[in-house]
């Protein structure tokens, strides 16, 4: 077996022997990693606890609906050119071509000196060709600057993490490649331990009944959007601000606002479950 | 400790069981298996998962290979999800999704007694069923399984074909995630795509690199920078569908393409209507038909420009495409019939196409061939869309 750090999720991020499997083996297969799973699941962390657990650098690729893939790779300024033509300028050199080249975040990636952990987040927000568009990019790990009549090759292959909240469906060539992880909502054995990373104090019987609350809201299937860990975060935060006791917790759902958001869920649990 | 074993029958088991697994990814486990990477079933489990299955909706299907595979779990056929829905419907509702065409072999067996029967029998089914004259399968003579020989039966599994999808039925941990239509909806919208004309429109916020440069030297080398407007897809959609009825076993198609649709952002605009076999005095902005809105209306609002796609199977009685009052649907009658309002929407756009979900396509009734005089019509299939696209292009 060859040999490479391994991930076992880092101190603030807790992830299954199921995710730290998968994890390592997109590493050794040389395999982007695509994560799927509801907001809040906590996709982004991922790459970044990666890149921490592995003491890597991380480069943050945010795609939007008008990112095309090329951003990516490298953005050549031509205003800028111009305007140091007319003007003159003494930090870059007009007659090279390659002063006016930006490199874009993949480009960035390839170009660094160690390898990199490369987060391509929310991936289905831009056109749907675009995962296609990436495809010889992220196999071959090398793309092509025409102005500079150059390649540019990774030097150290980055460990790429993309991250999907499926808005589009992705194409089938571009899955194929991909190592897939579907980050299904956290247990509430899991949930008490995410709970006790960011409140390391919270008393076992106010954690126990939150977290059943909690859970009760989420059974609701008629929910338009179901309350996600971060809800619950932001929840009990504001139940300890609050001083609310455990009792209180049982009986009645203080702070409701807080872990559900849409105006006809509210209304949807105060009629028919009693709960406001 | 899993030994070096190809597990190539479990590649095919996964393909039997539709789950789109390519041999690429099959390499792809290999490639771990043969690196040391899993070490234990567990770890086989979840690996095997992360690089063969690729959408959460199968992993579903891929829980039951497994468990067929590993530990020797049956692989009950059962029903489709669609059948359990409609086993759930009221006797009356059951009634009314059955196809017109369908309703007139109907012999008069009661629906409830059926339903009864057929619970029944999956009870005492234990194993998958072709032939025969009682058990729920394919090929047979019970009313029950489907490309059969019993007229009024339910009809279990195949969209079309003798394949039995089988499924389970228990509850499993992904089912809900479980979608057997959307990867259609990608074909759609690629298909959709193709629906376009890039005008220049809105704010000139581009940079016209050749005329900036043009207008330089003209001006002795100082810099005048042009800008110019970014091309934009110039093409409004209008859809108007026809559901309920006949149109009912179409339902999951049409709404793979109305998905598609909406989901494709690369429209001016897209506005959708539906209406009930032919379109008269009404469109209906819901699939339930009840709030609605004047056709002349929809006429007055939206410029000849929209591109139009009417769908429907274009299946109806003839009195209800040329007849006075024709519709039949309570409140939908005008005085003009429906052709004419058919017409009134071909000659208002400038473009319309109809795409016909049925797949019978060497019988045309009376209807058809009348609606078909009037628009240019296609089959709502992928190679359909596509040349009903360059026919509204």
């Amino acid at each position: 077996m060859e040999a490479f750090n391994k991930f076992h999720g880092s101190k603030d991020y807790i992830a299954s022997p199921a995710l730290q499997n998968i994890v390592n083996v997109s590493i050794a297969l040389k395999r982007p990693l695509l994560v799927k799973g509801e907001p809040g699941t906590g996709k982004t962390l991922l790459a970044h606890s990666i890149a921490e657990a592995l003491d890597k650098r991380l480069i943050v690729w945010n795609i939007k609906s008008t990112t095309k893939a090329v951003d990516g790779c490298y953005q050549y300024d031509t205003i800028q050119r111009l305007n140091d033509s007319r003007f003159g300028t003494e930090q870059r050199d007009v007659n090279n071509v390659e002063d006016y080249i930006k490199l874009g975040q993949l480009g960035e990636a390839f170009e660094s000196d160690e390898q990199v952990v490369l987060l391509i987040d929310e991936i289905d927000k831009a056109d749907i060709e675009f995962p296609n568009d990436l495809l010889q990019e992220l196999d071959i790990m090398e793309f092509y600057i025409p102005e500079l009549h150059k390649t540019i090759k990774a030097k150290h292959r980055p460990i790429v993490i993309i991250t999907s909240n499926n808005e589009k469906e992705l194409p089938d060539a571009f899955l194929r490649r991909c190592v897939f992880h579907f980050i299904d909502f956290p247990d509430d054995q899991l949930m008490a331990d995410i709970v006790h990373v960011h409140y390391p104090n919270l008393k076992d019987n106010i954690l126990k009944s939150v977290l059943e609350q909690f859970y009760k809201v989420r059974g609701y299937d008629q929910l338009r959007k179901k309350p996600s860990t971060s809800e619950l975060i932001d929840w009990i935060g504001v139940l300890l601000k609050a001083g609310i006791s455990e009792k209180e917790i049982k009986q009645k759902f203080p702070f409701i606002g807080t872990l559900v958001k849409k105006e006809q869920d509210l209304q949807y649990l105060s009629k028919y479950k009693g709960i406001s | 400790m899993i030994k070096r074993v190809i597990f190539t029958d479990f590649f095919f088991l996964l393909r039997e069981r539709q789950i789109p697994v390519s041999i690429k990814e099959y390499m792809s486990l290999i490639e771990a298996l043969d690196k040391g990477l899993i070490t234990t079933p567990v770890e086989f489990y979840y690996i095997a998962r992360a690089l063969l299955v690729k959408d959460e909706k199968f992993f579903d299907l891929y829980d039951q290979a497994y468990l067929h595979y590993f530990e020797d779990a049956e692989l009950p056929p059962l029903l489709s999800d669609e059948l359990m829905e409609w086993l759930d419907k009221p006797v009356e509702q059951l009634k009314k999704i059955i196809p017109d065409w369908m309703r007139h072999y109907f012999s008069e067996e009661d629906l409830e007694d059926l339903k009864e029967r057929f619970y029944e029998m999956l009870r005492r089914q234990k194993e998958e069923h072709n032939g025969g004259s009682q058990f729920i399968g394919t090929n047979g003579m019970s009313p029950f399984g489907h490309g059969g020989q019993y007229p009024d039966g339910i009809r279990v599994g195949g969209t079309g074909g003798l394949k039995m999808a089988a499924k389970i039925a228990h509850r499993r941990h992904f089912r809900n995630y479980r979608e057997d239509r959307v990867i259609d909806t990608r074909t759609f919208k690629v298909a959709l795509k193709k629906l376009r004309k890039l005008n220049r429109i809105g704010l000139e916020d581009e940079l016209d690199l050749d005329e900036t440069i043009d207008k330089t030297c003209k001006n002795l080398g100082d810099i005048e920078l042009v800008f110019r407007k970014r091309k934009k897809n110039n093409i409004k959609l209008l859809l108007l569908m026809d559901v309920g009825g006949s149109m009912d076993p179409h339902a999951a198609l049409l709404s793979r393409l109305f998905s598609a649709a909406h989901g494709a952002s690369h429209f001016k605009d897209f506005k959708y209507y539906y209406f009930h076999n032919c379109v008269y005095g009404y469109l209906y902005k819901d699939i339930e038909r009840e709030e609605r809105i004047p056709t002349g209306d929809v006429l007055k609002k939206l410029d000849s420009d929209y591109k139009v796609i009417i769908v429907g199977d274009a299946d109806m009685a003839p009195s209800e495409l040329v007849a006075t009052y024709g519709s039949i649907q309570i409140g939908d009658e005008t005085y003009t019939p429906g052709i004419v309002w058919l017409k009134r929407i071909e000659d208002h756009f400038k473009k319309c196409v109809w795409l016909n979900p049925d797949m019978f396509v060497d019988y045309k009734g009376y209807t058809r061939q009348t609606i078909e005089k009037v628009f240019p019509s296609f089959r709502l299939t992928i190679e359909g869309l596509e040349e009903a696209i360059q026919e509204l292009l």
